[in-house]
């Protein structure tokens, strides 16, 4: 059994207890998936399997065989940081920076689910495509816990890439 | 080199030398220099370090409150896989240490204090391993003969007067109640809180002959090592601790705790690096609470609204003989006026885990208290709480007489108030409804001590031009990278790409450490004092008075000479080691961090659900250093408010003491959907008194108060007083008006 994991085919571990989190972190030493809960509660664990955010304590490594990962190793590297990751830093979209990877794979995701027109609870009309508001982007966003409270920081980096970026619209007057 | 005073700080520096070097770095909202590594999932947290052949050890927790242990079960569990050791070593805590406690908490574990207290650790190949083997372990216990109360109200419970807390005591407050035109008598409570780092709690103890090296999450190293020293009964030399990372402490990593004991007694049995990383559930259960209080506040005014009589009066709990009790009337002492007053800490022994600092202990659930009591007063007097809060405003601080170094809440209520539009308030309750919801305003002072403690840094300057702090202060996410760095590249004229800062390792010389808001004026008031060694060299070798040097941008000019910095050093680099400790002036004035808090919360009619819609927040605190990181701060602590006032609560089951929401699931910290668009004002302040830089700390000062304007908003939402944190919708619901009668009610 196999998982590709930034790129890279790696065989997934023998005890089935292995959680997908600890085979990154402890395997792989792909440390930049944080260990926050281990219970689904915080969302440090955030991974993208095949595009889409987990919380990957929540997932035993051998359930991924054949499944494509990509942690925050591959989004952008201190030398060469996506956008986003550069938006978090002049934002200060974090302090302590250890929900800080979980945030940044958490809104990865969320803007190819705006942009695939993902509904979410506080969407007015789930039939058309979402409007970006501060309202969506915070309801999105709140499976990721930051004790820090940069939570304000955080929506700004990610409206900042929005509006740069999407074809997305932002709803300026809603987002006020 | 002997520099123009002394490590004490005794006398206000009033040169104010960071207004008069050039670089233009100070205050500059900079990037935090170790961005780039958070956000990439580079930056190196505790549990991360890749030792070779480390094994994993795993807590196991009493399920018992009080007692002790029999029988530990062993044998069964040893015959698990990959399982080495089940360890109940003496030397292991039963308690945490206290913030700068430097020395050994209450050791041996075969007495258990308080439910989920640690009583074994189990040692294994994997983390799976010993997790499994953990679950599994048998324990057998006797119940203790005589046990303490779970609950602080029980009659039973032992209350004394804190050892470190005198009474305040002024005048005659009870004739000053009855006489006075306007008098407020209340009684108020807050729940037990986490502090809930996102980090858990997590030591790797590896072992050199008889050297100890720890990797762990903690906030304050230098006192680190001389707990972990004494638990051990070795000498502090032999001890390293390694932090660069720390991912949050708020407190609960000031001491060091359960798993960094556990984790250096088994690497020392089983002869190989041990990794100790707590359960999220395990740090809730074992490592540091706030202690729940209750609050008596007694204000009495005169007609003009002038307080004339103050009393506060909190009763808080810890485990027997510990020494900390949340210092809940310590902001009382000093930010309102009235002689006749009565402020005092009780502390009730009970069994639960060792209460100790969680951010901002005392003022961080008293000023919420006292903010929410003046605004009843504000109500029963008629007048604006802003007004009031101005008028009671003491010269001095009151009984003791001492000044105040610098005080800035005037200014912040006035910043605060116009940027939120207070104006637009309106006085009296169930004034505004949008649709379902009650909408409000409600204001708060801020105020949070200020403190210095004892530090040392390191700065090089080298023969290429750049510059390197050295220091054991730890970032706990407060800035101190960024900061300490600044403050270099102004005091020698550096870029601050030119400057490097090493943190978190107790080979580098002592700095303050993370806590009580002072890591930055503490060790950044070190490196000042070791460029400013160096900056007297500098000034020597280019042939002027150190008064007269002036360093920028690599270039240091003087007595009409001129030269790079880098000429100057030459082959041999520059190396000083800078040192302040508290001296006189922590004792001539009153130092403290002001603020304002405005909250606009909305309150649903039928349900009692509140909503925070907006909040700003002004402050001053002397110097700001780096305003981005400062006000990243204030903006966290805000966070905090919002949770304290809305959401928090730790819960215990009063039969068996067990604490029932003991993960983030059940404990509410704020999510992103809880926490609206903030904003944050700073004031220009400078504050010699406190600190060489004229700055105070501001780490905690966001959170201290700011529950109290959104219990004041939710009050003039609905009309509704509730006087028990955290203001759910269950203690709001049957008092609410009648949300079918909307001629009271403006719709908007």
């Amino acid at each position: 059994m196999h998982a590709r994991v930034n790129g890279t085919e790696h065989p997934l571990p023998h005890d089935s207890r292995r959680t997908l989190l600890d085979w990154l972190r402890e395997d792989l030493g792909l440390t930049g998936t944080k260990k926050g809960c281990d219970h689904g509660q915080c969302g440090a664990c955030t991974v993208l399997v095949d595009g889409r955010r987990i919380n990957s304590c929540l997932s035993l490594a051998q359930l991924h065989d054949g499944d494509a990962i990509e942690t925050i190793e591959a989004i952008g590297s201190a030398d060469a940081l996506a956008p986003l990751q550069r938006a978090f830093v002049a934002h200060d979209g974090f302090q302590c920076g250890y929900c800080t990877p979980g945030q940044i794979c958490s809104a990865t995701a969320l803007m190819s689910e705006l942009a695939e027109g993902w509904a979410s609870a506080v969407t007015e009309d789930i039939a058309a495509a979402p409007v970006v508001t501060r309202a969506e982007l915070q309801e999105r966003m709140s499976g990721n816990l930051c004790r820090c409270g940069a939570y304000s920081n955080i929506i700004a980096a990610l409206e900042e890439v929005i509006a740069a970026e999407g074809p997305l619209r932002i709803d300026a007057e809603a987002s006020a | 080199m002997r520099l123009p005073f002394s490590d004490m700080y005794n006398r206000p520096d009033e040169r104010n030398l960071l207004d008069r070097t050039g670089q233009g770095l100070i205050g500059k909202p900079l990037d935090r220099p170790e961005g780039p590594l958070k956000v990439s999932g580079a930056a190196t947290y505790s549990a991360e370090w890749n030792l070779p052949n480390c094994a994993e050890g795993v807590l196991v927790l009493a399920s018992i409150p009080q007692g002790t242990v029999r029988e530990i079960h062993a044998d069964p569990v040893l015959a698990m896989p990959g399982v080495m050791a089940v360890i109940a070593d003496k030397a292991m805590v039963r308690r945490s240490a206290q913030g700068t406690a430097g020395k050994a908490p209450a050791q041996d574990v075969t007495t258990v204090e308080y439910f989920g207290q640690p009583v074994a650790v189990v040692v294994a190949e994997t983390f799976e391993q010993a997790r499994d083997a953990a679950l599994a372990l048998r324990v057998d216990y006797d119940p203790a003969e005589k046990p303490v109360p779970l609950d602080p109200e029980s009659p039973q419970a032992e209350v004394e007067t804190p050892s470190d807390s005198k009474p305040i005591e002024g005048g005659d407050l009870d004739a000053a109640m009855r006489e006075a035109a306007f008098a407020i008598d209340v009684s108020y409570d807050t729940p037990g809180h986490a502090s809930a780092a996102m980090e858990p709690h997590v030591t790797i103890a590896e072992w050199q002959d008889d050297r100890l090296i720890l990797r762990g999450s903690y906030q304050m190293l230098s006192h680190n090592v001389k707990e972990i020293a004494d638990c051990l009964s070795i000498k502090p030399d032999k001890v390293r601790i390694i932090a660069p990372y720390v991912g949050g402490g708020f407190g609960s990593k000031l001491g060091i705790t359960h798993e960094a004991v556990a984790a250096a007694v088994a690497a020392r049995e089983i002869g190989r690096p041990v990794r100790v990383v707590m359960t999220r559930q395990q740090v809730f259960q074992t490592v540091m609470r706030r202690s729940e209080t209750r609050q008596r506040v007694r204000l009495a005014a005169d007609a003009g609204g002038r307080i004339v009589g103050l009393g506060h009066e909190a009763l808080v709990s810890n485990l027997p003989q510990e020494d900390f009790a949340e210092p809940v009337t310590q902001a009382t002492e000093f930010l309102y006026g009235g002689d006749n007053r009565l402020l005092k800490v009780e502390v009730a022994r009970i069994s639960r885990l060792t209460a100790g600092s969680v951010r901002a202990p005392g003022e961080a659930v008293g000023m919420q208290v006292l903010e929410a009591a003046m605004d009843e007063l504000a109500e029963a007097i008629g007048m604006d709480p802003i007004e009031l809060r101005k008028r009671n405003l003491p010269a001095t601080v009151p009984v003791e007489g001492t000044p105040y170094s610098s005080r800035m809440l005037v200014e912040a209520l006035e910043a605060g108030a116009k940027a939120f539009g207070w104006d637009r308030r309106q006085p009296t309750p169930c004034q505004t409804r949008e649709g379902d919801w009650w909408i409000g305003h409600g204001v708060a002072s801020a105020a949070r001590v200020n403190m210095m403690v004892p530090a040392e840094a390191r700065v090089t300057l080298n023969p290429d031009g750049s510059a390197l702090v050295e220091t054991d202060q730890t970032d706990i996410g407060t800035g101190s990278y960024a900061i300490l760095g600044q403050i270099a590249g102004e005091m020698l004229g550096l870029p601050i790409e030119r400057v490097k800062v090493e943190l978190g390792d107790t080979r580098l010389p002592a700095g303050a450490g993370s806590g009580g808001s002072f890591g930055a004026i503490s060790t950044g008031s070190a490196v000042m004092r070791a460029c400013e060694a160096i900056r007297e060299t500098l000034a020597k070798k280019l042939g002027c008075e150190a008064e007269e040097l002036q360093l920028k941008d690599g270039v240091a000019s003087g007595g009409g000479k001129q030269q790079p910095i880098a000429g100057l050093v030459q082959e041999k680099p520059l190396a000083e080691t800078g040192s302040i400790k508290p001296g006189k002036t922590a004792k001539d004035f009153s130092q403290a961090s002001y603020g304002a808090f405005f909250a606009e919360v909305a309150v649903h009619a039928f349900t009692g659900e509140t909503r925070v819609r907006r909040m700003t927040g002004a402050f001053g605190f002397g110097r700001v250093l780096n305003a981005k990181t400062a006000r990243s701060q204030c903006l966290g602590g805000m966070v905090w408010g919002i949770g304290s006032a809305l959401t928090e609560e730790l819960a215990f089951d009063l039969r068996d003491g067990h604490l029932v929401n003991h993960d983030l699931a059940e404990y509410h910290v704020p999510v992103h959907a809880d926490v609206p668009a903030i904003e944050v004002i700073l004031l220009e302040e400078r504050d010699a008194a406190a600190s060489p830089l004229q700055a105070k700390g501001v780490g905690e000062l966001g959170i201290c108060g700011a529950a109290g304007a959104i219990a004041n908003a939710i009050h003039n939402a609905c009309g509704v007083r509730v006087r028990s944190f955290p203001l759910t919708l269950d203690k709001l619901i049957d008092q609410l008006p009648d949300p079918f009668a909307p001629a009271t009610a403006k719709v908007a």
